[in-house]
């Protein structure tokens, strides 16, 4: 095919440009909260004791650090679904909900003696965290892939991962109102393996589905 | 390397972005040369001789047409250009590596060998694809990509409207765009 039919065959395909990518993004964004939203109020709710906990720092840290976790990996895929757009300072963003959490675990190994550490730690959610974490990020993994894939990522495993993050970020934020282990060791242990469920799913699709 | 008038280009795309076909014609021409110093700088590097940087140029071109949406109109077209062509590339340069691994040379040196009807650098990947395509919208896009026919030629010819004719095209290109991302996976 000559080159010079086929930019006629495109300039007759072009229309005033539908909605921008940005446009888009916040819809992912939206859909993906009201299914976690959903997801919580029909199949998990809140803890019985959580108006008492929401006056407790331990437990509002934890929506607190998945919230960040979910804000920085869904700011960066707005840059990664768009060709030529670096990354830069949107990577270091996401260090900042890892930073927070090993903050939060200093604190609590100075003010909890250390015989306690090891209970605080197992907890007596892990398989709940484990499973019920990454059910709950199912579903905005999926709208940010589908997102994804209306954009143009260069990079479809990194770009698959980090909807991962981000979904495991918005996931998490609602199963942390569930989940009554609000000690830092207990989240620095079992909330990163349940985020890297999801993550691996992410990347895995992002390997299979970002192609274009 | 060349500089090429971004500002120009940027300029071209957003009038196109208003739907003028001639700014998005002229746009899509300005940037050939770019499109074209890149594919072959990218072959160049990976050592690929004898690989045409046209069908890499091509699909760039289709790419970018597709995914026109993911460049904000107040950001460079100099980065988002480049890295959709080197995508392609790269995207090329796999499916050129596992088409080699497959292929059997003992088994195609006769045709190696023979003089072939057709010159086959006449036809790109691109043109293979388009000749696959199914249906009306396949029907369309040969018509106009490959007999370079326009819009409201093929709707006389096919007995529609120049709107469906429209509709058509562009889901004849998704249709395409999608099939080479099967053919390469």
């Amino acid at each position: 095919m000559e080159t010079e039919k086929l930019i006629a065959a495109l300039a007759q395909d072009v229309q005033p440009r539908e909605s921008g990518v940005r446009a888009m993004w916040l819809t992912a964004g939206a859909v993906g909260l009201a299914a976690v939203l959903l997801a919580f109020v029909v199949f998990v709710g809140p803890r019985s004791d959580i108006a008492s906990a929401l006056e407790t720092p331990r437990f509002l840290l934890k929506p607190f650090i998945t919230g960040i976790l979910f804000a920085s990996g869904f700011a960066a895929l707005f840059r990664l679904m768009r060709p030529g757009v670096r990354l830069e300072r949107y990577a270091l963003a996401l260090l900042a909900a890892p930073a927070i959490l090993a903050a939060a675990v200093l604190a609590e190994m100075i003010l909890l003696p250390v015989d306690l550490w090891r209970d605080q730690l197992v907890g007596t959610n892990a398989l709940d965290c484990l499973t019920v974490l990454p059910l709950m990020s199912a579903a905005p993994l999926l709208v940010f892939i589908w997102a994804l894939r209306q954009g143009a990522p260069t990079r479809p495993v990194l770009s698959g991962a980090i909807a991962g993050l981000s979904a495991a970020g918005l996931g998490g934020t609602f199963y942390a109102l569930n989940c009554t282990d609000d000690s830092p060791f207990f989240v620095m242990t079992w909330y990163p393996l349940a985020t890297l469920i999801v993550v691996g799913a992410g990347a895995l699709l992002g390997w299979k589905l970002l192609r274009w | 390397m060349a500089q090429f008038d971004e500002e120009t280009l940027a300029g071209l795309m957003r009038r196109a972005n208003g739907g003028e076909a001639p700014a998005y014609a002229a746009f899509l021409r300005a940037a050939l040369p770019m499109l074209r110093q890149i594919a072959r700088r990218e072959l160049e590097r990976a050592g690929g001789r004898g690989d045409d940087p046209e069908d890499i140029v091509q699909e760039a071109m289709l790419a970018m047409h597709l995914k026109r949406h993911t460049w904000r109109e107040d950001e460079p077209i100099g980065p988002w250009i480049r890295a959709i062509t080197r995508y392609k590339a790269i995207d090329y340069m796999r499916r050129r590596g596992r088409t080699a691994e497959r292929v059997d040379i003992d088994a195609v040196a006769e045709h190696l060998a023979a003089p072939g009807n057709e010159d086959p650098t006449l036809r790109t990947d691109l043109e293979r694809s388009v000749e696959r395509l199914e249906g009306k919208s396949g029907a369309i896009v040969k018509a106009v990509g490959l007999e370079g026919e326009d819009i409201s030629a093929v709707a006389r010819r096919m007995a529609m409207s120049d709107g469906a004719v429209r509709v058509a095209l562009h889901r004849g290109l998704r249709r395409l765009a999608a099939l080479r991302v099967r053919e390469g996976n």
